[in-house]
């Protein structure tokens, strides 16, 4: 039920709501909770409601640390076993 | 590290951000943390719990389980909000259903659960009105469409959703709606995690913490789980990739003899949570004590609505009749939210108890532990 989708906000419509395009599909959402959330902005979207704004350089450092992580491992222990 | 601020506010091309987010699926990110898990697993084992419905159903669909080593466990915990219900609270809302003129409007989940005598479904065969709803502005818009109706909305689910319909009533109150109103029944995470993690058969070693009830409340309201439980925990996302780094991140902490709270899904959630978001369930709601199937009655754990906004209140509008609770025989989803027994160990499960005519809520809900189990396992 917590789910939330990446969409993107393609036009403010004024009363707090947004045209947004989920995966290629556009629906109405609300973005009472995210007022700062603007034109061309990723929101994640639970149950008609924008809830965050999705930060990409967030997700690019994620992905970065990711990379990383193997090698962190491999240092920290004497001996790897996989 | 994340700013204090609220927002770099950036316009991305979808492209990117498609790719960005295509990287959250890759085998090759993947293969990278399960050989870091299996480097990082305590010799000694270590038991995780998933505290959300949808890691539930993640962690299932992706096989995530069968790739940890022997060593770590991974069990399911309490965060599927139609599960939780309470018996009580869903023959409440049965009774709600009952009164004439009113149109119960839910997400779908809801409809199938049984009641004590009765669900939604067997309410909407015999007559009563019962609206699926996606959103709880489709319940709005219910109300503004159906003036000579009453709109009653089930708000369940945990802090992700609270806030939702907490704009709801304040979108009603503004457009002075007469016929709309909600049934509350949401609950928050933090009292249950302390249940569980005080829980001397459980022995919880960490916890993969819901992704985006983080992004509503950040990590603040988990940070007692390390200090005073030394419990870590890594608030993490929803896809392959994500879950893997969540677990990944708490082998670290393990190895590391660390307890603190992480977040693993930066794209996802602000380390204060959205401040938005928090103010309106507090302008709209205030805690109570919530009754949860399988964990009791836990104080400060629900929230009701408000005297401010009672007239939206639909057990203080209505003031329903509730049926004497009876629990349905041999079901053990208590059992099963706490984690004291896998689903595949409950006696009525697949034999009884299936997807298509399910006893408990566990197996009704596409989040519950045994419909995931029943699904992927």
């Amino acid at each position: 039920m917590c789910l939330a989708i990446p969409a993107k906000i393609a036009q403010l419509d004024g009363d707090g709501m947004a045209t947004v395009d989920i995966l290629g599909v556009t629906r109405s959402v609300s973005i009472d909770l995210t007022p700062q959330a603007g034109v061309g902005d990723f929101v994640l979207v639970h149950a008609g409601f924008a809830i965050e704004v999705v930060d990409p350089d967030y997700a690019q450092e994620t992905i970065d640390l990711i990379k990383e992580f193997p090698d962190l491992a491999g240092d920290e222990l004497p001996a790897a076993t996989a | 590290m994340q700013p204090e601020n609220i927002h770099r506010s950036r316009t991305v091309d979808a492209g990117t951000m498609q790719n960005e987010l295509a990287a959250f699926k890759d085998p090759k990110l993947a293969r990278g943390l399960i050989e870091s898990i299996g480097k990082l697993a305590p010799e000694e084992g270590a038991t995780l719990m998933e505290v959300c419905g949808t890691h539930t159903v993640a962690i299932a669909r992706n096989g995530i389980r069968n790739l940890m080593p022997e060593s770590v466990r991974l069990s399911s915990g309490p965060g599927c909000p139609v599960c939780v219900t309470s018996n009580r609270d869903i023959d409440a809302v049965i009774a709600l259903a009952r009164i004439p003129n009113v149109t119960i409007a839910t997400f779908g989940d809801m409809t199938r659960v049984p009641g004590s005598t009765s669900s939604l479904l067997k309410e909407q065969a015999a007559g009563r009105s019962v609206q699926i709803c996606y959103s709880p502005l489709d319940a709005l818009a219910l109300a503004k469409a159906n003036p000579d109706r009453q709109i009653v909305f089930v708000g369940v689910g945990f802090e992700t959703t609270t806030p939702l319909v907490a704009m709801a009533i304040k979108r009603a109150a503004a457009m002075g709606l007469k016929n709309f109103s909600v049934f509350a029944a949401h609950k928050n995470m933090p009292g249950a995690l302390e249940t569980l993690v005080k829980d001397p058969d459980l022995k919880l070693d960490a916890l993969i913490l819901p992704g985006h009830v983080g992004t509503i409340t950040g990590t603040k309201p988990f940070e007692f789980l390390a200090k005073e439980y030394g419990i870590p925990g890594v608030v993490t996302g929803f896809e392959p990739v994500d879950v893997l780094q969540g677990i990944a991140m708490i082998m670290r902490q393990l190895h590391e003899g660390r307890a603190e709270i992480e977040i693993a899904y930066a794209r996802g959630v602000m380390p204060q949570g959205n401040p938005v978001a928090l103010a309106a369930i507090d302008e709209v709601f205030e805690t109570c004590t919530a009754t949860w199937r399988g964990l009791g009655d836990i104080p400060g754990s629900g929230y009701r609505i408000r005297e401010e906004f009672a007239q939206f209140d639909a057990l203080k509008r209505f003031q329903p009749e509730i049926e004497p609770t009876i629990n349905p025989k041999g079901c053990r989803c208590g059992d099963v939210l706490r984690a004291r027994m896998e689903p595949s160990e409950c006696p009525l499960f697949r034999k009884v108890c299936t997807p298509e005519n399910p006893v408990g809520p566990c197996m009704v809900s596409s989040e519950g532990s045994c419909a995931a189990y029943y699904r992927y396992y």
